[in-house]
């Protein structure tokens, strides 16, 4: 039988740029195909030019790219028209713009049933509320009048597969359909895509999450630069990968890897700095267990930093770094946080995780004092943190780093990444920062060209370093990390992770880690606290957690989270030991 | 675009700086042989009522012209910037009670504050440049009032609290030379309208006066001729065109800039 | 939305801004965002609190308003009387200042006079011009008819022509765009005046087809209309411009074509809706350019209307018709206002939502 969709030497470019180069594969009818890869691969773009979408700028060839009889890039406009939404379904990523903001979703939805049947309004009307029902959402009536400000994120994506299906096409190409959505609701999504392709749909399924891909497809082309560097069954790509950016890609997702190991490739050693007088050889601050720790940059070790930091020793080392008590707070009606106590000890990871609305990121503002509790309060360092003043608070402040998803907006406009860093250094004393900055932008494997540069210029993962070196500059003994790679791609996200690690060890810092990505929190957390709805629901050391989860909203939770092998069992204790 | 914009302006201050350069004749000259002659090679602009030449009182004129726009410009900026920083960081009730006088000023619309105001103090050059002042100050006022309050809930400025900064440090390192920013822009785009409604007033009478080799003035002196001597208007205001123009061009691209980088 | 510094100027109104947030979404439940809280009965209760709230905020206003011109009057140097009847040095007649003293109260308490003028006003008594030898009620009345319809021919035409030229810049390839940008910029910093005058010159005396003045019917209204709907047109254009650029960009209209939308089908159902957005929030700010506009429309065409009888009043220091005048337009302005908030919210249901 003849592949429904057929793709041989796929060229897109803009302008003088090459995007996507030929890309070949084929797709049988009721057949999902994945495609991985991570941002600027072109996966998106390939999606698009299968339905001649790819934009006015875009010039598109190929050998071939047909689907059933059709010719994709001989065919008229009407012809396009005429496939689009009837035999070809697109999904893209349910974001609050995917369905135009104006209009109801019931609109949109019938939408494609007046553009490819002869019908009467009230026959859509009915057709949009079989369809709702169809895909899952429940209260069909009162969904379709709403618009998708007024739809959880769950429900939107839901709302835009019902959009793309409503004609039954043979083939759905779906776009990162469960970005940005919890697990518990990606699993739903992946169900109902799963379903379609079951009753007889092709499927074509675009993700940077590897996990999410392996669920669903038996097929899976990795796409890195704009080229296909491998394809194969899921199953065999996933357990042996033959080209080494599939290896680095699979090895850099966290999942089921223990703690201290390292995700990304080494970095290369940046060139050592001449230190200005030769400083006795410190030795590490805190030792940790692990054995694929790999290349340390020594330069860092005898950096003035670090020095200070050492200095800085603790004067009851086993002091707590937090200790939270009774933390509650409320806005308005909702009570965001409720009785959440922990304690964090020094050089260790408290990964704190939940689903968006759990409380999780309210828990951080007060550990922050961005924000003061209802009751309970906070000691920083055995001091009274939430309870003082912020005046009395002031002296500590140096102590709590803070490091958040979007880096971008943590930055002011107007400086660069060296003024940004020296803020943080010299904080009322003197322009010896210049070497000192140099320096810290080296530990965290970043040229110490970037210095001169706007951070608006630099890629994400960049962007995430510069905001740790302006953590760690004054020498702080806790940093809380609020979902600091939820935005990265997997590998930039490895690294990031390793420097993390790294940085942990080699100055003794505390971390408090917030995330909603059960197989980072694994990976970077001693203990785990798991909350919902503002409460903690599980805590304990991460592997009895995620070995015997004892609550059932935390078993639920595990298991609705995709993992690479399409595993749906509880997480086993991982055999590698420390 | 923008650099014919930069060619304009920079035409413009060679104008009000050396006006002489460009001109050299005298702009009070008067000649009454020659009153209302019609462009030619001589007169480039015409000559008005008493024979002076448009071309050299246009030229000389500039100065004059733009300061108003800018003085006008400042007053209403600087009005602007009490009233917004006020808003912006006050307590909740500074807040509301500076909004709610805005809304006020602004259910005079336009020009008609002005008027108002030279209804009061009479007209002449000094009024009619604060009335624009004046008028214009809530306009910007709501501006870098919402752009206060933006940089102020903006998570750079959580994060210098994060690292100890104190508030007044804060608002020195961070806010200011943030809102600062879109003031210049404000004052390049500004400073066209206000040359516009200055221009506007004196044209009606109200502004500057003759013989001053004004824009304003030359404009008001040939209101009465236009039918007949439409020279007399016509070019002062191409020049009120040019300038307003390029200065909102220019203002539009410093505006683009700092919204790519 | 790429809203530029021109449109914050005079709309002043923050949008709710969509960002497609990179955070996990979906509160773990899959349920709703708006639970309950949105039902036709509730919703109905927000609007017409809302509506009580924006009535007392035009109440206040037109208070204020009052007030300052009641005070306005009383700034004058030199007798209030005098001013009155047209300013120091009018040499009126003594019984003539007499009789302005007891009309406006001058010799009651400061308090008296105030409690007097605002109940004038609140009867509708706008006091007397005694330049016209008219109640400055009835002159109003008389010219708000041509100004009122000038204005509104006029916003009328500058929508057309924004959507026109905002239509012709997307489509047309990059030219157009670079043209239709530098039409809008000029035509935005032309005064009226001079466009007025330039136009005379085209079409009156060159070409002869229109009357330099303004006459009775139609052909009389085509000068002062374009007159006062370019400049605007301009205004309006690049506003339109950009939100129309920004909607065909975006996702939702790629999911439209996705479902076989054309082009047509894109424009007329997405993108013209998203354009028009920012076009009515700047109606009423454009109604209170038009009646600034108007004052030097009228007066160069000779036409009867608000703007001219403003003018010579102002130039008369014909004080009470001023008052009287700004006043009325402030009344107007701010009724203006308040619809196009309300047609905003038609045409943009997002901001109903609960919170603000």
């Amino acid at each position: 039988m003849s592949a429904l969709l057929s793709v041989r030497g796929l060229r897109v470019r803009f302008g003088d740029a090459e995007v996507v180069s030929d890309v070949s594969f084929d797709v049988a009818a009721g057949e999902c195909v994945g495609i991985v890869g991570e941002s600027g691969s072109g996966k998106s773009v390939t999606a698009r030019a299968l339905l001649g979408l790819a934009g006015r700028q875009a010039s598109v060839t190929a050998d071939e790219l047909r689907f059933d009889e059709t010719q994709i890039l001989d065919a008229s406009a009407a012809r396009l028209r005429s496939l689009r939404g009837r035999e070809i379904g697109y999904v893209s990523q349910g974001a609050l713009v995917a369905l135009d903001p104006l209009r109801p979703v019931g609109r949109e939805i019938s939408d494609s049933l007046r553009l490819h049947t002869s019908s009467t309004p009230a026959q859509r009307r009915a057709r949009v509320l079989e369809l709702l029902a169809d895909v899952g959402v429940p209260d069909p009536e009162l969904r379709a009048g709403q618009r998708p400000d007024e739809l959880s994120g769950g429900l939107r994506q839901r709302a835009v597969i019902a959009s793309a299906i409503a004609l039954g096409p043979r083939l759905i190409i779906a776009d990162e359909p469960t970005t940005a959505l919890d697990s518990t609701v990606q699993a739903g999504i992946l169900d109902l895509l799963e379903r379609l392709r079951s009753e007889g749909a092709a499927l074509v399924l675009i993700s940077h999450d590897l996990a999410v891909v392996s669920r669903l497809a038996s097929r899976v082309l990795v796409m890195h630069e704009g080229r296909i560097v491998e394809s194969g069954p899921s199953a065999s790509v996933l357990a042996e990968p033959q080209h080494p950016y599939t290896r680095r890609l699979i090895a850099a997702v966290p999942t089921d890897r223990p703690r201290g190991t390292r995700l990304g490739p080494t970095p290369a050693v940046p060139a050592p700095a001449p230190s200005p007088a030769p400083a006795p050889a410190t030795p590490a601050p805190a030792t940790s267990l692990n054995g694929n720790s790999g290349v340390t940059p020594v330069a860092g070790r005898d950096s003035a930093h670090a020095r200070r930091a050492e200095a800085r020793t603790p004067e009851f080392p086993s002091t707590p770094v937090v200790v939270a008590a009774g933390l509650s707070r409320s806005f308005g009606a909702r009570l965001a946080v409720d009785d959440v106590s922990f304690t964090l000890q020094r050089g260790r990871t408290l990964g704190i995780v939940g689903e968006s609305g759990s409380g999780k990121t309210t828990v951080a503002r007060l550990v922050l004092a961005l924000d003061r509790p209802d009751s309970g309060d906070v000691r920083l360092l055995g001091k009274p943190w939430s309870t003082a003043t912020e005046r009395e608070r002031r002296p500590l402040r140096p102590r709590v780093g803070a490091i958040y998803q979007d880096a971008l907006s943590s930055f002011d406009p107007r400086k660069t990444v060296g003024q940004i860093v020296a803020d943080a250094l010299t904080h009322g004393r003197s322009q010896r920062a210049g070497v000192e900055v140099a320096d810290l932008l080296r530990r965290v494997g970043l040229d110490e060209r970037v210095m001169n540069r706007r951070p608006a210029r630099l890629s994400g993962g960049q962007q995430q370093r510069v905001a740790i070196a302006r953590a760690i500059a004054p020498a702080p003994d806790l940093i809380v990390c609020d979902e600091p790679v939820s935005s990265l791609d997997v590998s930039v996200q490895a690294q990031v992770l390793d420097l993390l690690d790294e940085l942990q060890r080699d100055l003794g810092l505390s971390y408090l880690f917030i995330t909603h990505d059960l197989g980072v929190v694994r990976h970077v957390s001693d203990e785990v606290l798991v909350m919902r709805a503002g409460r903690v629901v599980e805590r304990g050391a991460t592997e009895q957690v995620f070995g015997a989860p004892q609550h059932e909203y935390t078993r639920a939770l595990f298991a609705s989270a995709p993992r690479i092998g399409g595993d749906l069992d509880l997480w086993p204790v991982p055999s590698v030991g420390s | 675009m923008e650099t014919a914009a930069l060619v304009v302006v920079a035409f413009l201050a060679l104008a009000a700086l050396a006006p002489s350069v460009l001109a050299p004749g005298d702009p009070l000259a008067i000649a009454p042989l020659d009153s209302f002659q019609p462009p030619s090679l001589a007169h480039v602009f015409g000559t008005d009522e008493s024979g002076r030449d448009i071309y050299t009182r246009v030229i000389h004129g500039t100065g004059a012209s733009l300061l108003i726009g800018i003085a006008a410009t400042a007053i209403g900026l600087g009005l602007a910037l009490v009233f917004g920083l006020l808003a912006g960081f006050g307590p909740r009730w500074l807040d509301f009670g500076t909004t709610r006088f805005l809304e006020v000023l602004f259910a005079f619309p336009g020009l008609l504050f002005a008027l108002l105001f030279i209804v009061v103090y009479g007209p002449g050059v000094v009024t009619s440049t604060i009335a624009v002042g004046l008028s214009t100050a809530p306009g910007y006022a709501r501006i870098i009032r919402s752009r206060v309050i933006q940089v102020r809930t903006s998570p750079y400025l959580e994060a210098a609290l994060v690292l100890g900064r104190g508030r007044p440090s804060r608002i020195v390192r961070h806010v200011l030379p943030n809102v600062a920013g879109s003031l210049f822009v404000l004052a390049t785009l500004g400073i066209g309208q206000s040359i516009v409604w200055a221009s506007s007033l004196s044209y009606l009478g109200l502004g500057a006066v003759p013989p001053a080799a004004e824009w304003g003035a030359m404009l008001s002196a040939g209101r009465t001729y236009i039918a007949s001597f439409w020279w007399m208007t016509f070019f002062p205001g191409l020049f009120i065109v040019l300038s307003a123009a390029a200065t909102t061009l220019l203002g539009r691209g410093i505006q683009q800039r700092g919204r790519e980088s | 939305m790429a809203g530029s510094l021109n449109v914050d100027l005079v709309a002043g109104r923050s949008r709710p801004d969509p960002r497609p947030g990179a955070r996990p979404d979906g509160a773990g439940t899959d349920g709703a965002v708006t639970d309950g809280a949105d039902t036709p009965s509730a919703r109905r209760g927000r609007l017409i609190r809302w509506a009580a709230l924006r009535l007392g905020g035009v109440l206040f206003v037109l208070w204020a308003v009052a007030t300052v011109t009641f005070f306005a009057l009383r700034l004058i140097p030199g007798d209030p009387a005098e001013a009155i009847l047209g300013g120091p040095g009018s040499q009126a007649s003594a019984e003539a200042l007499a009789e302005a003293r007891a009309e406006y109260g001058l010799d009651q308490p400061l308090f008296t006079q105030y409690v007097v003028y605002l109940g004038h006003l609140a009867t509708g008594d706008l006091g007397t011009s005694y330049a016209l030898r008219d109640s400055v009620a009835s002159v109003i009345l008389v010219n708000l008819g041509p100004t009122l319809l000038l204005a509104l021919v006029s916003l009328v035409t500058a929508l057309v022509l924004a959507l026109g030229l905002a239509v012709w810049s997307t489509r047309g390839g990059r030219v157009a765009a670079a043209v239709g940008s530098l039409l809008e910029i000029v035509a935005a910093a032309v005064p009226h005046f001079w466009l007025a005058i330039s136009l005379i010159l085209l079409f009156s005396t060159t070409l002869g087809w229109l009357p330099p003045v303004s006459v009775p019917g139609p052909l009389g209204l085509v000068l002062p209309v374009l007159t006062l709907a370019i400049p605007l047109a301009g205004f309006l254009g690049q506003v339109m411009r950009e939100a129309l650029l920004d909607a065909m960009e975006s996702p939702f209209v790629l999911s439209a074509r996705a479902r076989g939308e054309g082009d047509g089908g894109v424009f007329w159902r997405h993108a013209l809706r998203h354009a028009a957005i920012p076009a009515i929030g700047l109606v009423g700010w454009a109604f209170g350019s038009l009646i600034s506009g108007a004052v030097v429309v009228e007066t160069i065409f000779a036409r009867q209307g608000l703007g001219r009888s403003l003018l010579s009043a102002v130039q008369g220091r014909d004080v009470p018709l001023v008052i009287g005048v700004v006043l009325v337009v402030a009344l107007a302005y701010m009724l203006v206002t308040t619809l196009t908030d309300l047609a905003d919210r038609v045409v943009d249901p997002r901001l109903n939502r609960v919170s603000r």
